[in-house]
């Protein structure tokens, strides 16, 4: 490991700062040793994040994108956790070496982050204002009272009406929407560089969601932040990301512009994720289903994690592993899409798969209701 | 498959009629634990669903979708009002008639977690009710016979017949929403109220389920009443749709009517806030402001008036404070709650995307929407002017 490097403080270079990336992730492997074995949560995953720019984590539970954002935030214990492999640049400093002071610094100051049940990540016996102000007080030179005034501010920031009256509330006198808007308040107390939101309005109805959605969205634009955020929901994807990050049991199977992955799929498994998605265009006819669960963690398979359940799989895939980064070619985890050693790429499966994907998308992308008048935008975000 | 079946085996008559059910829970205070008010999770709903129709009951957290499910079959006593199955009066049933009727109407609930006991094996979970449907036709009090009728529903779910043996932590999400489903289905029932039976499920699990209950109303001729939250599943599922806000039915439609043409602004404003899976589209949004209201306390009028957008936009008209909105008939099998049902066509709905803030969230906005009020005659007339 390297944590002996912590020695000499990392300092923010400026070659690094120049080319825009706020956060890169390389090549990082979380491993959780518990009494049956070994889980390898997150095994291999490289992603970046420019400054401003919004990164969205897609996958279904188990995947690893939670666990992947705790290992960011150094927010998990060690053991049983293991950091086996791999580093996370944010702004040229290696942080998963920075000794725990300086990481205290960095978190909540530089890097925040949202939890999807605003009640679990609330104190209950301390009054918002109270949790707030802390946080504040952690990071700035301020007196109590300064801090308390920061935290009507915040909370007048996401929308929360009477302030001054709020702050004196605790968190079970409150809406989740309310919560959730607390919890980013929090967040956004000492104007961080970059905003991890796990699942932000998974809890939440969708006339709320599409509130916290629109004040995140507004936040982010207003002060610069950049924003990586772990959904399943692909709906929420489409509207406020750029990239994507498909994840799959700990890796990345599929990167790509949010165009790119919703409208042109091509990993079979975010194929089989859009077509599972109800829609208008599907009714009446049969769901497209992913066959099998998730594999057992404590057992994955040798070669590609995704083969027992994949349609298309052939002779490599058990086998050899196609790691995304490998081999050239597009960013995807699949022997259809790069050359598996001693095989060619079979091209009648992948011209099916192509074929199959298309169509997955196109009915994915039916609107549930014609009667809401809809405008063309070129990017989720402006 | 949004053809509603024939009502063969029936008079035409539906299968369910459910004629203003109310259901309040008492709010307590005190040591004396005196009444202080109700809780009107359900408050004067009317509806029916005809034999092998999928009927969808949406509506946000709070709203009284699953209390309504669980009034209608009789889990939770009623305050007031009728439900009745193929013609027969289910709250005034008692003793061995109730057992019966019973048979014919079971649940499947959301959480497959919480709702099997962890103690029990499968064979125990599924038998439980044959045990107590037992008699001397079907002969269920026998072990054998319950075992083999267990192992056939665990097939017809789609697991395997020796998971009978198992426990409840040994399987997964999915499987155990499936051994729920198993449960209710050993009995035989016609009717089946499904409470949110996707909604903890991960979407490649959740469209596993959805095709197996499309499959088991084909193959038993089943008659669901289908609760979610999640609108697009419920708009490939179900064939009539009713939209709940704060213990009412506000709108109910055949589904295609519903999600092309909403004609109430809760139904509208719930359709615009779906998130799309369509990065180069993006929905005209009307954000709600605020939360939904106590129903220990509900608006005066209509319930949905303090969030309303075509409320606003009408200028707060008096009726909507004052009267309550009877649930309309507005042709083509579709009703709505609303006074002002006729104002909601294209240039309307794009107005209200356009005029809610996304800047102005939550009750912030309350404050912004008051001087509203001061200029009512100015918002008709802007109205009534087509729009670009």
């Amino acid at each position: 490991m390297s944590r002996a490097m912590a020695a000499t403080l990392p300092q923010p270079t400026t070659a690094e700062d120049q080319s825009g990336l706020l956060l890169d992730v390389q090549d990082l492997r979380t491993y959780f040793h518990v009494m049956d074995g070994t889980v390898r949560a997150v095994d291999g995953v490289s992603f970046s994040i420019k400054r401003g720019e919004t990164l969205g984590i897609v996958g279904e539970s188990g995947c690893g994108k939670s666990v992947t954002a705790l290992t960011i935030m150094r927010l998990l214990d060690i053991p049983p956790a293991e950091i086996a492999s791999g580093e996370v640049l944010f702004e040229g400093r290696d942080i998963l070496s920075l000794p725990e002071e300086q990481m205290r610094h960095l978190r909540g100051n530089e890097i925040a982050m949202i939890f999807q049940e605003p009640m679990t990540s609330l104190n209950p016996v301390f009054t918002v204002g109270n949790q707030i102000a802390e946080a504040v007080r952690q990071h700035l030179r301020v007196s109590k009272r300064e801090a308390m005034d920061r935290a009507i501010e915040s909370l007048r920031l996401v929308g929360i009406n009477f302030p001054e009256r709020r702050v004196r509330q605790y968190p079970h006198e409150m809406s989740g929407g309310m919560r959730q808007r607390v919890m980013i308040a929090m967040a956004l107390s000492c104007e961080p560089k970059l905003l991890i939101a796990d699942e932000p309005t998974t809890a939440l109805d969708v006339t709320i969601q599409a509130q916290i959605l629109e004040l995140i969205r507004r936040i982010q634009q207003d002060t610069g932040t950049a924003l990586m955020l772990i959904t399943h929901d692909l709906g929420v994807v489409a509207e406020m990301v750029h990239d994507v990050v498909v994840m799959y049991a700990g890796r990345v199977v599929e990167q790509g512009t949010v165009e790119e992955v919703l409208l042109q799929p091509r990993h079979p498994y975010t194929e089989g994720l859009l077509s599972s998605i109800p829609s208008k265009g599907m009714r009446g006819t049969r769901l497209n289903v992913i066959k099998g669960a998730v594999p057992n963690p404590f057992n994955m398979p040798a070669g590609c994690n995704f083969a027992p359940r994949c349609p298309y799989r052939f002779e490599p895939c058990p086998d050899h592993d196609p790691r995304i980064e490998e081999g050239g070619g597009p960013p995807i985890a699949c022997w259809l899409w790069k050359r598996a050693p001693g095989h060619d790429i079979p091209q009648e499966l992948h011209d099916r798969q192509v074929a199959n994907a298309r169509r997955a998308a196109e009915a994915t992308t039916q609107a549930v209701s014609e009667a809401i008048p809809t405008e063309i935008v070129g990017r989720p975000v402006a | 498959m949004s053809a509603t079946k024939d009502p063969a085996t029936s008079n035409g008559r539906p299968l369910v009629e459910v004629k203003e059910l109310v259901k309040y829970y008492p709010i307590q205070s005190g040591i004396l634990r005196r009444k202080v008010g109700d809780v009107r999770a359900v408050d004067n709903v009317s509806f029916e669903i005809q034999r092998g129709e999928i009927f969808g009951l949406v509506g946000e957290s709070g709203c009284g979708k699953s209390t309504l499910g669980r009034t209608l079959i009789r889990l939770l006593p009623p305050t007031s009002g009728e439900t009745l199955l193929d013609g027969v009066d289910v709250f005034s049933q008692k003793g061995r008639s109730l057992k019966a009727m019973r048979r014919r109407m079971q649940i499947i609930f959301q959480d497959p977690v919480a709702s099997l006991n962890p103690r029990m094996p499968v064979s125990d979970i599924i038998g439980e009710g044959l045990v107590a449907q037992a008699d001397k036709e079907n002969r269920w009090g026998r072990r054998s016979v319950r075992d083999a009728r267990v192992g056939d529903y665990l097939e017809i779910v789609g697991l395997r017949r020796d998971y009978a043996r198992r426990y409840p932590h040994e399987f997964s999400g999915g499987q155990r929403q499936r051994i729920g489903i198993a449960r209710a289905l050993a009995l035989s029932p016609e009717f089946i109220v499904c409470d949110e039976p996707v909604s903890a499920l991960d979407v490649s699990i959740q469209s596993q389920i959805l095709n197996l209950l499309i499959d088991l109303r084909g193959e038993f001729g089943l008659t669901y009443l289908f609760i979610a939250h999640n609108l697009s599943v419920v708009q490939y599922l179900s064939d009539r749709v009713g939209v709940m806000y704060l213990g009412k039915i506000v709108e109910l439609a055949p589904v295609e009517q519903l999600y092309a043409n909403p004609r109430h602004p809760y139904t509208v404003a719930l359709l615009s806030a779906v998130p799309e899976a369509d990065p180069r589209r993006r929905k005209q949004r009307i954000v709600l402001k605020g939360d939904v209201p106590s129903p220990a306390n509900p608006p005066s009028g209509c319930r949905f008036r303090t969030r309303c957008w075509l409320f606003e936009q009408l200028g707060r008209p008096e009726n909507c404070i004052n009267e309550e909105p009877p649930l309309r008939d507005l042709g083509m099998g579709q009703s709505a709650a609303c006074h002002w049902a006729e104002k909601i066509d294209p240039p309307a709905i794009r107005k209200a995307a356009r005029e809610s803030d996304p800047s102005m969230t939550g009750d912030m906005a309350e404050e912004a929407m008051a001087p509203h009020i001061a200029e009512p005659e100015t918002r008709l007339t802007e109205d009534s002017q087509p729009h670009a």
